[in-house]
């Protein structure tokens, strides 16, 4: 069986966001780069399934200019066997689905993420699914390889599920589908040198969609605050104030 | 040329959800002449579906195939992409939901649509048509702009309110004609969370961190969501150490909320956090700590030990 698991490059979690150009583009001056959350999950969850027996390879993907390679260095001394480096900008949601449409063919499952936490688009495990015509199942929080099937836990709203589902698959996962994510290695990360990381060249694809500009929240109204000894008055205040009780 | 909405139902009822998905329809199609379709798969009497006709859905297609109960991904697709051509819909419409998530991104391919998931309102322009989301985990927010004829949205939850109209609504059957062979899922098992407010659904929501301490100190926290009829929520250490379920924890790697009351105790309001939280109304906190950083975004706040308020605000809302 092999596994591909795909790897947005997305800024450290307590990045400080600010725009340049008028506000039309994310400044990425000074920015920490990570393996998106969800990515490093499921690639912790591809590791574990190898260790378990009947996974040959993990491969890791991501599409995006030469500086995204330190990340996909970072999945092969996670223990990714090798990796593909799609050269091209990620434009949009369906521009990166048609990209790793084009190297995803062959393999058995496909993990993604949910959402990547700089866009949070959610959309490239499901569109990638549907260009590859591949069964996928969402918001997967448990993975089980069951001979050519795969056993799923699934988050539902409301609840959860445990279901069959045939390869190949594209599973796109959440909380629970690993603990934690597994750290790279003194090991490992010489290891991952000798990885092969092969670069290719993007096929012709149109984005759909435009990010136009970027905002940031208005600033907020100082904090109320209401005396330890008085707490029953923050109920009234929010009965008469707030007007939400 | 209509404005088609996924609309989900539980056990035959609409939740309500559906009729906000619809209300956000009816004002586009306002804006755009044009009218909505809801889609409604699974067994649901007619009384429930002319419900959907209360919030402006002019047609209701029903697809009543128990087959779809397994919520296959790929089939689902198929069925939403037959009645968008049935409709020749030009706007999509699903909730950011776990299933509006799993399939909105399908039914976008073969619709040859653009799709922006966690839409926050009401288009900012129809020509272009631009929506607002958040970005970075809600630390911004994104103008969108779209290049295809077709669009597809998810809309964020708890983002329009129900508008109700004259009901004009009539219903079809609709067979969307998908081949037994494409139904992959197999489901073994369902566990529905009964009893309790849903925390999607839920409009106040009591949350708790590492500042309870334990596991075992809920009891407080539970009653006073038994009697604000409230959600419960838990930072994602709580739910790591096994105090609470997972199913609770919120923040970018958990649950997003965004209801109108969200009462965080003991949490210290890291970044990560407050991206599952930030897009509720009204923020309370309490936290022994006064330089804690939820303080920066909450409405209210009392410095102080939670056992020593949780009490209080117990008695507080019992005077009520
Ligand atoms: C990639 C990444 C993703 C993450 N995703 C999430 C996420 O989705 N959700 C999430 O919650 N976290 C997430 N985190 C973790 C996050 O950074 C924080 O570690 C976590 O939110 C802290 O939880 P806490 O506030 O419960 O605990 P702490 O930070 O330990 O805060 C406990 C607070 O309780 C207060 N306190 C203690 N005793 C009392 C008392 N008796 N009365 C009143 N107050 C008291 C303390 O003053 C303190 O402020 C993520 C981290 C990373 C790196």
């Amino acid at each position: 069986m092999k596994i591909l698991v795909l790897i947005s490059n997305v800024p450290d979690t307590t990045t400080k966001i600010r725009f340049t150009g008028d506000n039309t583009s994310f400044d990425d001056a000074g920015v920490q780069w990570i393996i998106n959350p969800w990515d490093e999950l499921a690639l912790t969850r591809a590791m574990e399934l190898k260790e378990a027996g009947g996974v040959d390879t993990i491969t890791v993907a991501n599409v995006g200019e030469k500086s995204t390679e330190p990340t996909l260095r970072k999945a092969l001394a996670v223990g990714a066997d090798d990796a593909i480096r799609i050269d091209a900008p990620a434009k949009d949601a369906f521009f990166v689905a048609a990209q790793l449409a084009e190297v995803a063919k062959g393999y058995d499952l496909i993990l993604a993420g949910i959402e990547a936490s700089d866009y949070n688009g959610n959309a490239v495990g499901g569109m990638l699914a549907e260009i590859l015509d591949f069964n996928s199942v969402s918001a997967v929080s448990g993975i089980n390889i069951e001979g050519d099937s795969f056993k799923v836990n699934r988050e539902i709203d409301g609840g959860s599920q445990v279901l069959t589902i045939s390869g190949p698959l594209v599973a796109i996962v959440q909380k629970g589908i690993a603990k934690e994510p597994r750290i790279p290695a003194m090991r490992g990360i010489m290891m991952a040198r000798k990885k092969p990381l092969v670069v290719a060249p993007p096929v012709d694809a149109h984005e759909k969609t435009q990010f136009v500009n970027f905002e940031l929240p208005p600033p907020k109204a100082a904090c109320k605050m209401v005396d330890e000894e008085n707490a029953k008055e923050i109920i009234t205040l929010l009965h008469e104030e707030a007007k939400v009780l | 040329m209509s404005i088609l909405v996924y609309t989900e139902n539980w056990d035959g009822k609409f939740k309500k959800l559906s009729f906000e998905l619809v209300s956000y329809a009816a004002a586009i199609a306002k804006e755009m002449g044009s009218t909505v379709t809801a889609l409604s798969v699974g067994n649901v009497a007619d009384d429930e579906l002319n419900k959907l006709g209360n919030y402006g859905a002019a047609k209701i297609l029903t697809v009543n195939d128990d087959r779809f109960s397994t919520l296959d991904n790929r089939a689902l697709a198929k069925a939403v992409v037959a009645a968008a051509q049935n409709e020749t819909a030009k706007i999509v419409i699903f909730a950011n939901n776990n299933l509006g998530k799993a399939i909105a991104p399908r039914v976008s391919v073969v619709l040859q649509a653009g799709l922006v998931g966690g839409v926050m309102a009401l288009p900012v322009t129809f020509d272009p048509f631009v929506v607002k989301k958040k970005v970075f985990t809600g630390k911004a927010f994104a103008n969108v702009k779209f290049d295809t004829d077709v669009k597809v949205i998810t809309l964020a939850q708890n983002s329009y309110d129900l508008v109700e109209t004259e009901n004009n609504a009539t219903i079809e059957a609709f067979n969307p004609d998908i081949a037994d062979s494409v139904f992959a899922t197999s489901v073994s098992e369902t566990n529905k969370v009964t009893g309790q407010v849903l925390l999607s659904d839920a409009e106040i929501v009591i949350s708790g961190g590492r500042g309870m301490k334990s596991g075992d100190n809920w009891g407080g926290l539970e009653e006073l969501a038994d009697l604000l009829n409230a959600g419960m929520a838990c930072s994602r250490p709580v739910s790591d150490e096994g105090w609470r379920p997972h199913s609770e924890h919120v923040g970018q790697t958990g649950k997003i909320i965004a209801p109108n009351i969200y009462f965080a105790f003991g949490i210290s309001g890291a970044i990560q956090h407050l991206g599952g939280v930030s897009s509720s109304k009204i923020i309370v906190a309490i936290n022994k700590d006064a330089e804690a950083p939820i303080f920066e975004t909450a409405d209210y706040g009392i410095i102080g030990d939670v056992n020593k308020v949780i009490p209080q605000l117990i008695e507080g809302v019992k005077e009520m």
